[in-house]
């Protein structure tokens, strides 16, 4: 019971801090608005500036909201992935999905560019940019779900699937190399990740996806689990393997896939997150493990945000660069602290 | 008497194994007629690559017979759905667990799985069922263990905690004895011989350790290249069958003793 006692006061804590940290990200950024101010805003009460209502609604709150999408899902997609291939460095990634995502954008920024023409002007588009990483992921998906149907072996997968990767950024490179450096510049931006290029209906059709996801990861709860002891043992105990990694690797896919078309690709959370959580929880149960991953991995990527907006000055760091400034010494922190890693 | 009237728990009817492949199909041992009676300890040996574990595999439906029928309480094994034969079979295999930050409790827990919703909640039922599992393999003291911090001969025994956790009639263990001790070899075989007798489970098992295997079972399974005979070890030593099962040169079966010595 006493275990069970302090997970609930470790969730409580979680759930206010999660609740400070969306607060402050959303009073914190470039031009300094007082708290009363983004309170009312939020709230629909009078604001005196007018402006301070639209940065509010229509840029900080959708942002906030993105953070913790990202955060939540790809930490999420990254605590399936190390359980299903046993392996702690695993991330949302492995299966080649970012690459897919970057193939698309490359082929769309840089390879118009080569063709030129009409094509040059869907470019500035931003559903360009989105449907092309969406259908990348989806088609680099594809191939490894017809291969995790023929083959029984859940490593081979993994193998394949940075196979896949491989093959993606090796096009990349080859795109590059002849494109101008123009358009080499905006793949590079798009690379950096950022949160705050929704507006609200993208917002919105990015939650719903979000929403199938998290479903599908909440009814493997049971079969990763039963994963914790290995494919024969969770056969022998009722499990079907072959469809239950299958839906695994979709649901996986949905999250990390729609997540990096909207956002580009966020590194390092969906890696950090599930060992942050494990070290704090010390359980290797999914049933506490998933909820606490999405309240880490959403609190961890407003943190993030807030730090990227550099406060009170005009500039804005890649959120890329932010995610494993700050997840990596909390890892190393972690680590060191227990002296045992727990996987 | 009561020989008869004790249920079949697990039988096999001209049994042929081996792999399928796509040019030609493997056999490994052909024409398999055993059968295990419910509350027996049953060993099974032969010398390395005989084919024990793809018997064994065969046996738990985690492979198909190339032809013939395994019969699991009297019912054709392949007519189990996957949870109705997690319910009455049960495994322990050589594998390692793919976490070993598993609490010895939320391992003998996941014995429950079948038995549980679609998130895997215990119910109050589970509970005494994974106690009496706890108790009856020595283990309740290491409850609050993780997996890493324990012995060889722990783990096993907590295993095998997670598989009467499972409550089913019969238990397959792959070879349970190695990489231990001779001390905890005899501890883990003398467990399921109580667990056999005491809950009424048949439990069937590999080993390479015929010496001890012989002084606890109630039958031995033999898988020579020539044939798989099954009975009492008695009548198994009197047919002379151990003789045949090792090349001479360095150890012998002695029948007096019912055991293998250094050849002389």
């Amino acid at each position: 019971m006493s275990i069970l006692k302090s997970n609930k006061a470790i969730f409580s804590f979680l759930i206010g801090a999660l609740v400070l940290c969306f607060v402050l990200n959303i009073c914190l950024g470039s031009v300094i608005i007082p708290f009363k101010a983004v309170i009312s805003s939020l709230l629909g009460y009078k604001v005196e500036q007018q402006t301070w209502v639209t940065i509010v609604n229509q840029y900080r709150l959708p942002k906030a909201i993105t953070a913790i999408i990202v955060g939540s899902g790809l930490g999420v997609s990254g605590l399936m992935m190390q359980t299903l291939f046993k392996n702690p460095l695993a991330g949302p990634f492995v299966l080649g999905i970012t690459s897919g995502a970057s193939l698309g954008v490359a082929i769309v920024i840089m390879g118009a560019s080569l063709i030129g023409g009409i094509f040059t002007g869907l470019i500035t588009s931003k559903w360009t940019i989105i449907i092309a990483a969406s259908l990348g992921s989806f088609l680099v998906l594809l191939a490894v779900l017809l291969v995790a149907k023929k083959v029984q072996d859940t490593m081979a997968i993994l193998i394949i699937g940075l196979m896949f990767g491989s093959i993606s950024a090796a096009v990349v490179s080859v795109l590059s190399y002849f494109s101008p450096a123009e358009q080499l510049q905006q793949y590079f931006f798009w690379g950096l990740g950022s949160l705050g290029n929704l507006n609200w209906t993208e917002l919105f059709i990015l939650f719903i996806i979000y929403s199938v996801g998290i479903a599908l990861s909440i009814l493997s709860i049971k079969a990763l689990n039963c994963f914790l002891l290995g494919e024969n043992y969770a056969k022998s105990l009722g499990i079907n393997v072959k469809q239950s990694r299958f839906i695994i690797i979709i649901a996986t896919s949905i999250l990390a896939g729609t997540i990096t078309a909207f956002t580009g690709p966020i590194a390092f959370i969906g890696l950090a997150i599930p060992h942050i959580t494990r070290q704090v929880f010390g359980s290797s149960n999914h049933k506490i493990l998933l909820p606490a991953v999405l309240l880490f991995g959403a609190i961890i990527m407003l943190i993030c945000d807030s730090i990227a907006q550099l406060p009170t000055s005009n500039y804005t760091l890649p959120i890329n660069a932010i995610t494993a400034l700050v997840g990596s010494p909390i890892v190393i922190w972690l680590l060191l602290k227990k002296q045992k890693m727990i996987f | 008497m009561s020989y008869n009237t004790k249920m079949t728990a697990l039988k096999t009817e001209n049994l042929h194994i081996g792999y399928r492949s796509k040019k030609q199909n493997i056999t490994i041992a052909s024409n398999i007629n055993i059968t295990l009676q419910q509350g027996e300890l049953v060993g099974l040996v032969g010398t390395n690559g005989i084919g024990k574990s793809t018997l064994l595999k065969t046996l738990t439906q985690v492979l198909a017979p190339l032809s013939g029928n395994v019969l699991i309480k009297e019912k054709n094994s392949s007519q189990y759905s996957s949870n109705r034969l997690a319910r009455v079979l049960s495994l322990v295999l050589t594998e390692k667990l793919a976490s070993k930050n598993l609490k010895v409790l939320e391992l003998v827990a996941l014995g429950r799985q079948p038995y549980t919703n679609w998130v895997g909640n215990l119910s109050k039922t589970d509970l005494p069922i994974i106690n009496k599992a706890l108790q009856l393999t020595n283990t309740v003291h290491l409850k609050h263990k993780r997996c890493f911090e324990l012995s060889d001969g722990q783990l096993q025994n907590v295993m095998i905690a997670r598989a009467l956790a499972q409550d089913t009639d019969i238990m397959v263990l792959d070879e349970p004895t190695t990489h231990l001790d001779m001390y905890h070899k005899a501890y883990i075989l003398k467990l399921l011989k109580k667990l056999s007798k005491e809950t009424q489970k048949t439990i069937l098992f590999s080993s390479h350790d015929i010496n001890l295997s012989l002084q606890l079972c109630d039958k031995i399974i033999v898988m020579t290249k020539e044939n798989v005979a099954i009975g009492t070890p008695k009548d198994l030593i009197q047919q002379g069958i151990f003789k045949t099962l090792f090349p001479k040169d360095l150890i012998i079966f002695d029948d007096l003793s019912a055991r293998f010595r250094m050849s002389t």
